[in-house]
């Protein structure tokens, strides 16, 4: 079963938050959603120093069976992409909350945000 | 819709496979990764899971001249030891389904519908039998087929044939099957093989009875562990479909369609001399122009960008609508994004760059001749 890592924050639409305390805060999307989509071979993400707003499209993420939105899962301004998974997306599927993250935005604004217990509980992870 | 579940649901179960619903069967979607899986088939060898291909067995004195008349190809006319793709079409010839039939015997066929139109072309095939000295028996439920695809499919075949038997096989043509002696479950049985497949790659199709299903899977794994073989995904599936230009029942085909729209004018045998279902309007249908001076034709696209083309997507030129994608993805062995589209003939030519609304975004596409990948022999 797909993991959810328990130190994170989730949205909806199936991005993680590392809210970690002080400073712009990292996204990606969950295992639960890597698995969901399948081999990922296309990411856009927003460009840095754009500003996101929660709950609305930011990007897309493409596998080779499908393609999905990306929703910022907070609002503020992109300080960060990761280079890495735009040149290698199959990160995604192999370290969704590590190699695989996508980018950082500094927070003005944190959209509805589950637990990692209550993300797992209504999307199937496992924690 | 009551789900249906192949004699081999336990073995892709065990081996982590997620599912999909296809045509009211539980298929195995994948069982790592459809890449990988798409990447074995074309480098080494996929094993597939078709148990929910149809089956159906046409025989009698009529059987040839009944299937002329079913059947939009003339069946009559192959060999017995060959097999033929054709369409069976509607009076307004509309695509009912595209099919395989395999000649068996002089008044012996089997013919082998998609999953999803297997009662439907039954029914059809019994319907239209009312006037032919021909039984039809459906033998779906009781029959599975294996697939082994890939440029390692015949050696790992031969392992599981007497050797006696070996010539059989790596003489037998594509678009050919043959009984041959295949050891499953310690016993040597005689199987129905077919050099046929929908990936672009070489490969066969064993027919086997639901209870040897599972033995021959696993014989087939055994046998094909040194040679790379996997098991294969109906995600692979479709991607090398893809790319080898094979058009899918559901998205290039459809009661809406017709053949020579498709691209499938030549399997249309207007020159045979019986009557057959769709002739007439077929006749006028092509006669007209459709998919060559007037209308919209099948047409490959090849992808700029990054961005893929998806089912249903429309397709633009200088902003006007001018088509839609019936399927597109990222092609896993070329590595840009391909796709099969409708299209007004008056833009179907090779070179002709396209747009397609990516979701609000118009990308480039260019038309380029099918299939995207052939294989070097």
């Amino acid at each position: 079963m797909s993991k959810v890592v328990s130190e994170l924050k989730y949205s909806a639409e199936h991005e993680w938050v590392a809210a970690d305390g002080a400073g712009p805060v990292g996204i990606g999307i969950s295992a639960v959603a890597a698995d969901a989509l399948g081999d990922i071979v296309y990411v856009d993400l927003p460009e840095v120093g754009s500003t996101v707003t929660a709950g609305e499209t930011c990007g897309e993420v493409e596998s080779t069976k499908s393609v999905s939105d990306l929703y910022a899962p907070v609002t503020g301004e992109v300080t960060e992409i990761n280079d890495g998974v735009v040149a290698d997306p199959a990160l995604i599927n192999s370290d969704p909350y590590g190699a695989g993250w996508l980018f950082k935005v500094a927070v003005t604004d944190e959209g509805p945000l589950m637990s990692a217990e209550e993300y797992a509980a209504t999307n199937g992870g496992e924690l | 819709m009551t789900e249906n579940y192949t004699a081999l649901y336990d073995q892709h179960k065990t081996a982590g496979a997620s599912f999909t619903d296809f045509g009211g069967w539980q298929m195995p979607l994948k069982y790592t990764s459809e890449l990988a899986e798409h990447h074995a088939v074309r480098n080494t060898a996929g094993l597939f899971d078709l148990s929910h291909m149809g089956e159906v067995w046409v025989t009698g004195p009529d059987a040839g001249a009944f299937l002329d008349y079913a059947l939009a190809g003339k069946l009559s006319a192959i060999a017995v030891g060959k097999a033929k793709y054709s369409l069976i079409c509607d009076r307004d010839g509309g695509i009912i389904d595209d099919l395989i039939s395999y000649r068996r015997g002089e008044e012996k066929y089997l013919v082998v519908p998609n999953a999803g139109n297997a009662k439907k072309v039954a029914a059809a095939l019994a319907e239209r039998a009312a006037k032919f000295d021909v039984a039809v028996e459906d033998v779906s439920a009781e029959i599975s087929l294996i697939a082994v695809q890939g440029p390692n499919a015949e050696a790992i075949l031969l392992q599981l044939v007497p050797a006696g038997q070996h010539s059989l096989v790596t003489e037998l043509k594509y678009y050919a099957a043959v009984e041959v002696g295949i050891a499953v479950n310690g016993t040597v049985q005689d199987l129905l093989l077919a050099r046929t497949g929908y990936t672009g790659e070489d490969g066969f199709e064993i027919y086997v009875p639901n209870d040897d299903a599972a033995g021959l899977w696993e014989a087939l794994l055994d046998a094909g562990a040194v040679h790379g073989l996997i098991p294969a995904g109906l995600a692979c599936r479709d991607s090398l479909r893809l790319e080898a230009g094979m058009p899918l029942y559901g998205n290039e085909l459809s009661r809406q369609v017709n053949a020579y729209a498709a691209g499938l004018g030549p399997v249309v045998s207007l020159a045979k001399e019986s009557d057959f279902v769709g002739k007439e309007a077929l006749a006028t249908i092509k006669a007209a122009g459709v998919g060559s001076t007037i209308g919209q034709k099948l047409v490959g696209l090849k992808g700029l960008g990054r961005r893929a083309a998806r089912g249903h997507y429309p397709v633009l030129k200088d902003g006007m609508l001018i088509g839609e994608v019936t399927s597109g993805q990222p092609s896993p062995t070329l590595g840009y994004p391909v796709a099969m589209a409708y299209v007004d003939v008056e833009h179907s030519e090779v070179g002709t760059v396209l747009d397609v609304d990516l979701r609000g975004k118009a990308e480039p596409f260019e038309v380029v001749a099918l299939p995207f990948y052939k294989r070097s022999k």
